[in-house]
């Protein structure tokens, strides 16, 4: 039991980091853009990256080309190439497209990555999460501002 | 060795990943078959023209194990099947040998299943633990399990060549109109549905995987993935975990609906059990 005081320190820690997010329902959209960092720290663009390619995080490869991964394998032609995104789509544009694409495109196939509730039969362990958390939101958002000319 | 012939444009064959899916293929033969690989759309089919088998969707490969039972894993299966035909089993002291002559009569009957018999939808699975239980006084198979899944196949060779035909009007509608529903209805953390990969991205590559049209004609298909069998539930379940959906359960009355419904969408397709995917 002697850990027990380094947990609850651990616990009270991560929720006050969250409290500084702003969850999935709290995200204001204007049109289909999202103007403030939800997390107010900076995104990591390697970050970004890696979260890009993982195929149970952002999978962002699985639909779009992207020039910049040209090492990996199988990029998907179900979504538009994201070569030169960042000279397309404002930073804003950028985060609401991420958060939930459907307030930019109606009826896209494109998830929505930081969006918790209103989903039809969901699997129980990803009932009430978000694909990607805030964070990791900022981070591919950050990634995808280096795609440009 | 049983001859492999495929018909029109043979040289054009340029289905390797990457590469456009091919024009110019409509039939191929399989040890003397005719298979129909593209058929005009049926009038329900609103948002396409054309209703394509999956073979054309894969490597050149994959679509060359299919072209020759020899070379198609799947009849180390229904060599298996052909054991269990002929396996007395249960209080009668009967295999489904003694009373049947050959499988050769059971022509046809895949291409009308699902069908509705007293007011509920019958599959393949059902008429054989039907046959098992009132017939053999056997106990009836797992409704997705290996046993099962290769006497469905076997039963369904018997209808290759054949175009799939199932009633969706007159009782079979309520299921059909259910089956659809499904078909349409976003589910999961991805929040997609059927259609969303199926009818708007057939021929695009999702990372490594070229999309088909998700037509079961095929089934039960031997995957290369996993070795074995696969049955139209077990890849319905499939697909939905991928989105992460809570799938139906094999079986279930929501998954034999959407199994009417996707059927319906390949009518006119040949029935090409057992296929080869990867
Ligand atoms: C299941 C396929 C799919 C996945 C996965 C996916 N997208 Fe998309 N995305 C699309 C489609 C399709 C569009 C085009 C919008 C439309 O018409 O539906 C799109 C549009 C976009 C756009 C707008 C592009 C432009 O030039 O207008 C951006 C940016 C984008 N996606 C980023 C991402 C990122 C980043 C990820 C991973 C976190 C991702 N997408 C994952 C399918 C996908
Ligand atoms: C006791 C005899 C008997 C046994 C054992 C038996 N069947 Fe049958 N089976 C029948 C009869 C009788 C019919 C209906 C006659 C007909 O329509 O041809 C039938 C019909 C069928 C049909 C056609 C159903 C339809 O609606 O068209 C299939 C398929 C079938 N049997 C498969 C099997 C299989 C597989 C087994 C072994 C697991 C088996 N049967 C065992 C007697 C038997
Ligand atoms: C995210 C996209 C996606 C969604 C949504 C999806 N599938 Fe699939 N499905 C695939 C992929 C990828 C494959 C393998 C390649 C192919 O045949 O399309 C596949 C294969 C299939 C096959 C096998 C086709 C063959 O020829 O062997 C069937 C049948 C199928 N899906 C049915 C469904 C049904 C029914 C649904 C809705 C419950 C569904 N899929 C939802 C991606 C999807």
């Amino acid at each position: 039991m002697k850990h027990t005081g380094v947990m609850l320190a651990v616990v009270a820690f991560a929720s006050a980091a969250t409290a500084a997010e702003i969850a999935p329902q709290d995200v204001v959209f204007e049109g289909g853009a999202v103007a403030g960092s939800l997390t107010g720290v900076p995104g990591d663009p390697a970050s970004g990256r890696k979260i890009f390619l993982n195929r149970k995080k952002g999978n962002c490869l699985a639909c779009h080309a992207n020039a910049d991964l040209a090492d990996q394998p199988f990029h998907g032609e179900v979504g538009p190439p994201l070569d030169g995104v960042a000279d397309r789509l404002s930073e804003a544009e950028i985060r609401g497209i991420l958060v939930n694409s459907k307030m930019t495109f109606e009826d896209t196939i494109m998830p929505a990555f930081y969006r918790d509730e209103g989903f039809n039969r969901p699997l129980e362990k990803f009932k009430g999460k978000t694909i990607l958390t805030a964070q990791e939101v900022e981070d591919v958002v950050a990634y995808l501002l280096t795609l440009g000319e | 060795m049983r001859t492999v012939t495929t018909l029109l444009a043979a040289s054009a064959l340029l289905l390797g990943a990457g590469a456009a899916v091919a024009d110019d293929h409509d039939r191929i033969e399989i040890d003397g078959v005719v298979l129909t690989l593209r058929a005009p759309a049926p009038a329900y089919l609103e948002n396409m023209d054309e209703v394509m088998s999956g073979w054309l969707f894969r490597s050149e490969e994959t679509q060359a194990l299919q072209l020759d039972d020899f070379d198609n894993p799947a009849f180390v299966f229904l060599d298996q099947a052909m054991d269990d035909w002929s396996r007395v089993e249960g209080s009668e002291g009967k295999s489904c040998a003694s009373c049947h002559e050959d499988l050769s009569g059971f022509a046809g009957l895949k291409t009308v299943l699902p069908r509705v018999v007293d007011g509920g939808l019958q599959t393949m699975e059902d008429i054989i633990n039907a046959e098992r239980v009132n017939r053999m006084g056997a106990e009836p198979l797992k409704y997705d399990s290996a046993a099962m899944n290769r006497m469905v196949a076997l039963i369904g060779l018997q209808s290759r060549g054949m175009p799939m035909n199932v009633a969706v009007d007159g009782d079979a509608a309520p299921f059909w109109e259910q089956g659809r529903e499904l078909y349409y209805t976003r589910v999961g953390q991805l929040d997609m549905a059927c259609a969303n990969c199926h009818e708007d991205n057939y021929g695009n590559m999702i990372r490594a995987d070229r999309l088909s049209q998700g037509q079961i004609n095929g089934f039960p298909v031997y995957r290369l993935k996993n070795a074995k069998l696969n049955s139209v539930h077990g890849r319905f379940k499939g697909c939905m975990k991928n989105i992460r959906a809570t799938p139906y359960k094999p079986g279930s009355e929501e998954f034999k609906a959407l199994e009417l419904y996707v059927a319906s969408r390949g009518n006119g397709l040949s029935v090409e059990t057992p296929s080869v995917r990867n």
